[in-house]
């Protein structure tokens, strides 16, 4: 399996196993959109450490997920750019907005808690 | 010395190959971080274009070692109906808008050498270079000797 | 057309006569061996050079130098020379001496021969004028190759120190937990930065770092390509999760950044070092500011 998708409280944890074709990038983003739907989850983290190559296409893809997910009232945050990656999206001039991105999944799921919980505070 | 590697393009499961084979030809080359990296995103953008607009096509990964430096051609080429209009392709604008959605000047930027020939009865072919001095001292003279 | 063939007859003519002259002035200088090398020796000593090594060395390198020399002239290739110029320049570039003492020997021994070769040919100077024709530039060209193989050399060793520097001198440091400086110390160029970005990205991923402090005090003056490449590191630091602050602009950075019309973007930027030391404590937490991590906010 490409991509395995976890629950975590309102989460819902996504962790790219290996490099993806299109394919499985356009499913990876229908399971997400309907994942975050059937289990009302408020946030989604998306790993990509394993993807040696982040191209255009992916990161479009990577922008309609969070897109898509706060339609539908979830954050996104993207974790695990490698750093050569870092340096091809930055040099190719990716558009990145608008994504939001930690290191790692602590570092997500932290951030997470801090979004939603001021969500709950600000009443939405 | 390295050999030439081919890898055919016939559908978006070839792309994973493509971005494969030439990250892994890159570090043979001995090519330094994060070069691998922006090569097989080039690569990577090159290729869809075949996938996506033609159907099929071909990605060439020509090695060449000089004395003095090294590098890695990759061609990507298709014969299908062409880009009408390659100067618009192959520029965008300074917020990345433009190209055409083809992601070639994305890859422009990743490379060092990069050129286009396309036509109708030509089909596409994309050419694009990467290259090094094995020797930094060789490098530091290159810069030098320009001014 | 018809000259061609009287011409090209002509100049095998000459050729065979140049190749003639220098057999016989390569078996002249094999004769004269050592006293032509002792008054080379004399000579060197006399103007001072090669200070540095002994009466000895200095007569043992010259043989040697000498025999390539006379090699050299009579087969007309110059790599086993290039090899022992280089070999030598290995050994004596660490001692101190300098390239005018290299240049100054060769072209004495240069001298040192002609000198000799009128001596004995004086009474023919129609024949050593053809004998210093067919000398010059073979002597020439010796003596070009060994003076840029000791500069060459000497170029490697420099570029070789300065790298061990560079490695020495582009610590990423750990200031407390999660937060990061870079301080960058002399000459700013395209490989060196390449260099410190691949160190602070590998850096922020080892120590978790969410904040980076970039202090380029030590840095006197930046161009376009290293000034986009600091912009280029801080966004990919971005992309890693880690927020920027650069420090430490002299007033001529600054100007050059907006002169260059470099966009600068969502780096933060502050005068001091100090100020931005503060500054990123506050980011990462330390200072009652926003908690824990950074937002992470691409566009913050």
């Amino acid at each position: 399996m490409s991509v395995a998708i976890l629950r975590q409280g309102d989460y819902l944890i996504a962790s790219i196993q290996s490099d993806l074709s299109d394919t499985e990038v356009v499913e990876l983003r229908g399971e997400l959109a309907e994942l975050v739907g059937t289990y009302r989850a408020r946030g989604i983290v998306v790993d990509v450490a394993a993807l040696d190559v982040i191209d255009s296409f992916v990161a479009r893809s990577l922008r309609a997920i969070v897109l898509t997910a706060s339609l539908r009232g979830a954050e996104t945050v993207i974790v695990g750019i490698q750093p050569d990656v870092a340096i091809a999206m930055v040099q190719f001039r990716l558009n990145l907005e608008p994504l939001r991105v930690a290191l790692d999944l602590d570092a997500a799921i932290s951030l997470l808690d801090r979004l939603t919980r001021g969500d709950a505070e600000d009443g939405g | 010395m390295e050999d030439e590697v081919r890898v055919p393009i016939n559908g978006d499961a070839d792309l994973v190959a493509a971005r494969a084979e030439g990250r892994a030809l890159a570090e043979r080359l001995g090519f330094p971080r994060p070069d691998p990296v922006l090569i097989a995103t080039a690569i990577s953008e090159v290729a869809r274009n075949i996938v996506v607009h033609v159907g099929r096509g071909e990605i060439t990964l020509r090695p060449f070692e000089e004395p003095d430096r090294y590098g890695l051609v990759v061609i990507a080429s298709d014969a299908g109906p062409g880009i009408r209009d390659i100067e618009a392709a192959v520029h965008d604008d300074y917020s990345g808008s433009g190209g055409l959605g083809l992601g070639l000047p994305g890859a422009r930027r990743l490379m060092d050498d990069f050129r286009v020939v396309s036509g109708p009865d030509t089909g596409t072919t994309v050419t694009m270079t990467k290259w090094r001095f094995r020797d930094e001292l060789a490098r530091v003279r290159e810069e030098r000797r320009r001014g | 057309m018809d000259e061609q063939p009287d011409r090209s007859a002509a100049d095998a003519e000459v050729d065979q006569d140049a190749a003639s002259l220098l057999q016989e002035l390569v078996a002249y200088l094999r004769d004269n061996r050592t006293e032509l090398r002792e008054e080379w020796a004399r000579r060197i000593s006399e103007a001072e050079l090669l200070g540095v090594m002994s009466d000895e060395e200095i007569f043992s390198e010259a043989t040697e130098v000498y025999d390539n020399y006379v090699d050299a002239l009579e087969t007309g290739s110059i790599e086993t020379l290039q090899t022992y110029a280089r070999e030598l320049s290995e050994r004596i570039i660490p001692r101190g001496v300098e390239t005018h003492e290299v240049l100054g020997i060769v072209l004495l021994l240069r001298d040192v021969l002609a000198r000799s070769l009128f001596a004995q040919y004086q009474d023919d100077l129609e024949l050593l004028n053809r004998i210093l024709d067919a000398y010059e530039p073979a002597a020439n060209r010796i003596a070009v190759t060994v003076g840029v193989s000791f500069v060459e050399e000497r170029e490697r060793v420099i570029h070789d120190q300065q790298e061990a520097m560079r490695e020495l001198s582009t610590p990423v440091l750990q200031l407390r937990e999660r937060l990061l400086i870079l301080p960058i110390i002399g000459v700013l160029d395209s490989a060196r930065a390449r260099q410190l970005t691949e160190q602070l990205l590998a850096a922020i991923r080892d120590n978790r770092a969410t904040v980076v402090v970039i202090d380029i005090t030590g840095v006197a003056t930046i161009d376009r390509t290293v000034a986009n490449h600091l912009v280029q590191t801080v966004e990919a630091s971005r992309l890693m999760g880690a927020s920027t602050i650069l420090t430490g602009l002299s007033s001529e950075i600054a100007q050059t950044l907006v002169d260059l019309d470099v966009d600068l973007g969502m780096m933060k930027t502050v005068g001091d070092l100090q100020g931005g030391l503060e500054e990123a404590e506050r980011l990462a937490g330390y200072r009652g500011g926003p908690a824990g991590d950074a937002t992470g906010d691409v566009e913050t």
